[in-house]
């Protein structure tokens, strides 16, 4: 990568005595112009945004992002609609961190080699695929490599200290740690857990450590951006979607207050 | 080893590579949360392969519980009313619970309680799968959820109330489609939270490895006993071997003790209305690899690669995957595809009924359709063997509002 912009933005972050704020939507929920504008509301609070690819069979994730996939394949949406969204992003906010989140078959279908060139030209960071492990990588992250992308692993409280370090050894730009054992939006572990595993994380790997999964309040965040370097929310900005469907500019009000409430948490300036 | 067990083959052939791979197909495409738990599943299977007490306990109860060996049926009268090959059928429906299902449950079931599981979650379709797990886990007094899609249970409403009355809970699925894709997605769901206690009891030969090895392995009897029932029946092997195909558990179970023969193997695909449209579940015909469920497989998805929605009138077959051990015995060369529509399966399921007196199942009746259509271009002194998977007594109702209540035009107007 001639320009980190992931590495750029966990050291902005950390000059500013803060956690990043990482923030999920699914790309074309509802429709693809109206999640244009929620993406661009987002980008204002967030240092990093995950742009998540609907996928008909989100099995990792709770009603909330199921739901979202849904109605974004209701109304149409196709990759070059994710592709024009992360694009749309990255020129409203050059300086920031973008990410595709989603499911293997997506980018199987496109072919690996195919899916990291447009990724690539759609200005994203990094890719980060659900059900692609270390074990089933290779192609995938040799296609991501060649066009200097980022491939995010997964590390779960159920991963044993070899797959922490396999995690370790083959992850970039940052290491995604699942706040709990389920699916996204479920109810978040306890604190003092998940500071123990991210402290561990932080001694097996120089990478950065975000944590998500099922983070949902602002006491939540603000607890967590104590000790990980970023704190992802994603059910809890895609519920502002369904709260207020058919009111676009409900919507967009709801979410810019709870991002700007979230990226408030992160910390500023307290962080030690 | 019981001298009863003899027909039985305990070594594991044709064994995926160590990451679970058939060829390219198969795999592990899961969630990192998963790997944890299907790394402990794995060595768990392979210990309990090995371990004697285990294996005896397990073929004891697929004898006196299940009611193995199922029988080999020459249907003559089918044969004979079709004037070419000799039509072999294996009685899959004649064991405990009605279809080959329980041989898979049994095994798990086994692997959970030796686990230390004590609880156990399925998805099902027909619902076959579902009572199947539902009865060994009121057998191992283990807590069971099965999830099933609301249209299914819809389809499949006395199936629904036998797990009840086994003590299961059934989970209606909506999200999805409402059918057997949707059910596993939420078991899965289930299991990336409740791995930790909970066994999940997958129901065909797909999934992350070690499912696709396992599941082979316990309906592998099947295939096992056919070939020992030929030999002494008959004083030979069939020329041609076939099943129906939805994930594929039993066209493996069948198929996989037959590959190493000189036997054509084939495996019937459900055409529902036709092929030519979307409303089948012909994934290897008109599908491509893909991944999904934890696999790479054939998959009916669009140029996207979002999966698509299936039909087929037999709530079994309804899946847009198959096994990946098909999926690569189809591209080496070793398994032949043929498919079956929804009428040509009604039509086999009334001849077989009025020629034999046997009931099959709508998934069996897919093979059956198939086998007699290839008969009728053989010659007499050439046998097919079929898998009669299941009963066919759960798919009354369907058949009942196909035919309008009226049995004797079922049985007359396919005679």
């Amino acid at each position: 990568m001639s320009l980190d912009r992931l590495q750029s933005c966990f050291e902005r972050c950390k000059a500013e005595s803060r956690a990043a704020l990482v923030g999920y939507l699914t790309a074309g929920d509802p429709n693809p112009a109206t999640s244009e504008k929620l993406l661009h509301v987002l980008a204002k609070s967030a240092d990093i945004i995950e742009i998540g690819m609907p996928f008909s069979d989100p099995m990792a994730d709770g009603p909330s992002i199921q739901a979202a996939s849904e109605r974004s394949l209701a109304a149409g949406t196709k990759m070059h609609d994710v592709f024009h969204l992360c694009l749309s992003v990255r020129k409203a906010r050059p300086e920031a961190g973008i990410v595709l989140m989603g499911y293997a078959n997506v980018a199987y279908a496109m072919g690996y080699e195919h899916f990291a060139e447009q990724a690539a030209l759609a200005g994203a960071d990094g890719v980060l695929i659900v059900d692609i492990p270390p074990e089933e990588s290779g192609d995938f992250d040799a296609a991501l490599k060649a066009h200097a992308l980022h491939s995010i692993r997964l590390v779960a409280p159920t991963s044993s200290v070899q797959r922490r370090e396999l995690a370790a050894k083959t992850a970039s730009g940052f290491i995604y740690y699942v706040s709990l054992t389920g699916i996204t939006g479920a109810e978040m572990g306890a604190v003092s857990d998940i500071r123990t595993q991210v402290d561990s994380l932080h001694n097996q790997s120089g990478l950065p450590i975000c944590v998500g999964f099922g983070i949902k309040t602002v006491e939540q965040a603000r607890s967590v951006a104590a000790f990980a370097d970023g704190v992802v929310i994603g059910s809890h900005f895609v519920s502002c979607i369904a709260e207020h469907a058919g009111n676009e500019s409900a919507m967009l009000a709801a979410l810019d207050k709870t991002c700007a409430a979230m990226r408030a948490a992160m910390g500023n300036g307290s962080k030690p | 080893m019981n001298k009863d067990f003899r027909m039985y083959d305990m070594e594991i052939r044709h064994a995926p590579d160590a990451g679970g791979h058939f060829d390219r197909f198969g795999g592990k495409y899961a969630a990192e949360t998963l790997m944890g738990p299907l790394a402990e599943l794995e060595a768990a299977f392979y210990a309990s392969w090995e371990d004697e007490s285990f294996q005896a306990e397990r073929l004891r109860l697929l004898q006196q519980y299940v009611g193995r060996p199922t029988p080999l049926y020459h249907a003559e009268h089918l044969s004979r009313a079709i004037g070419g090959a000799q039509i072999i059928l294996k009685r899959e429906d004649l064991t405990h619970t009605g279809a080959h299902k329980i041989n898979n449950t049994i095994g798990q079931g086994l692997l959970a309680q030796r686990m230390g599981k004590k609880r156990v979650i399925a998805e099902t379709g027909a619902g076959q799968h579902g009572v199947a797990t539902a009865t060994v886990a009121a057998m191992f007094d283990m807590q069971c959820d099965v999830y099933m899609g609301r249209e299914d249970m819809r389809r499949q409403a006395p199936n629904v109330f036998r797990m009840e009355l086994l003590g299961a809970r059934v989970i209606p699925v909506d999200c999805g489609s409402g059918t057997l894709k949707d059910a596993l997605n939420e078991a899965l769901r289930d299991w990336v939270a409740s791995c930790e206690t909970t066994f999940y009891i997958i129901g065909t030969v797909a999934g992350p490895h070690p499912y696709p090895l396992m599941v082979r392995q316990y309906h592998a009897v099947i295939g096992q006993e056919a070939r020992a029932q030929c030999l002494e029946q008959f004083g030979r092997l069939p020329d041609v071997a076939m099943a129906c195909v939805g994930g594929g558990s039993n066209a493996m179970g069948l198929l996989h003790p037959l590959r190493d023969d000189d036997i054509r193997l084939v495996a019937v695909e459900a055409a529902g209305h036709g092929l030519d449209g979307d409303e089948h579940a012909a994934s290897m015909l008109a599908g491509r690899p893909g991944i999904l469920h934890g696999n790479l497989t054939y998959l009916l998805e669009d140029a996207e690669g979002q999966i698509k929605g299936t039909h087929s009138i037999s709530a079994g077959l309804d899946y847009p995957g198959v096994g990946p051990e098909l999926a690569a015995m189809y591209e080496a060369g070793r398994l032949e595809l043929d498919s079956a529509t929804d009428d040509q399966a009604l039509e086999a399921f009334s001849r077989l009924a009025h020629t034999e007196g046997i009931l099959p199942a709508l998934e069996s009746s897919h093979a059956l359709a198939a086998a007699m259509r290839m008969a009728a271009d053989m010659s007499p002194d050439e046998m097919i063997l079929v898998n009669l998977s299941g009963r066919g007594d759960k798919d009354l109702d369907t058949v009942m509002q196909v035919f309008g209540k009226d049995a004797k035009a079922a049985a007359g107007g396919a005679a």
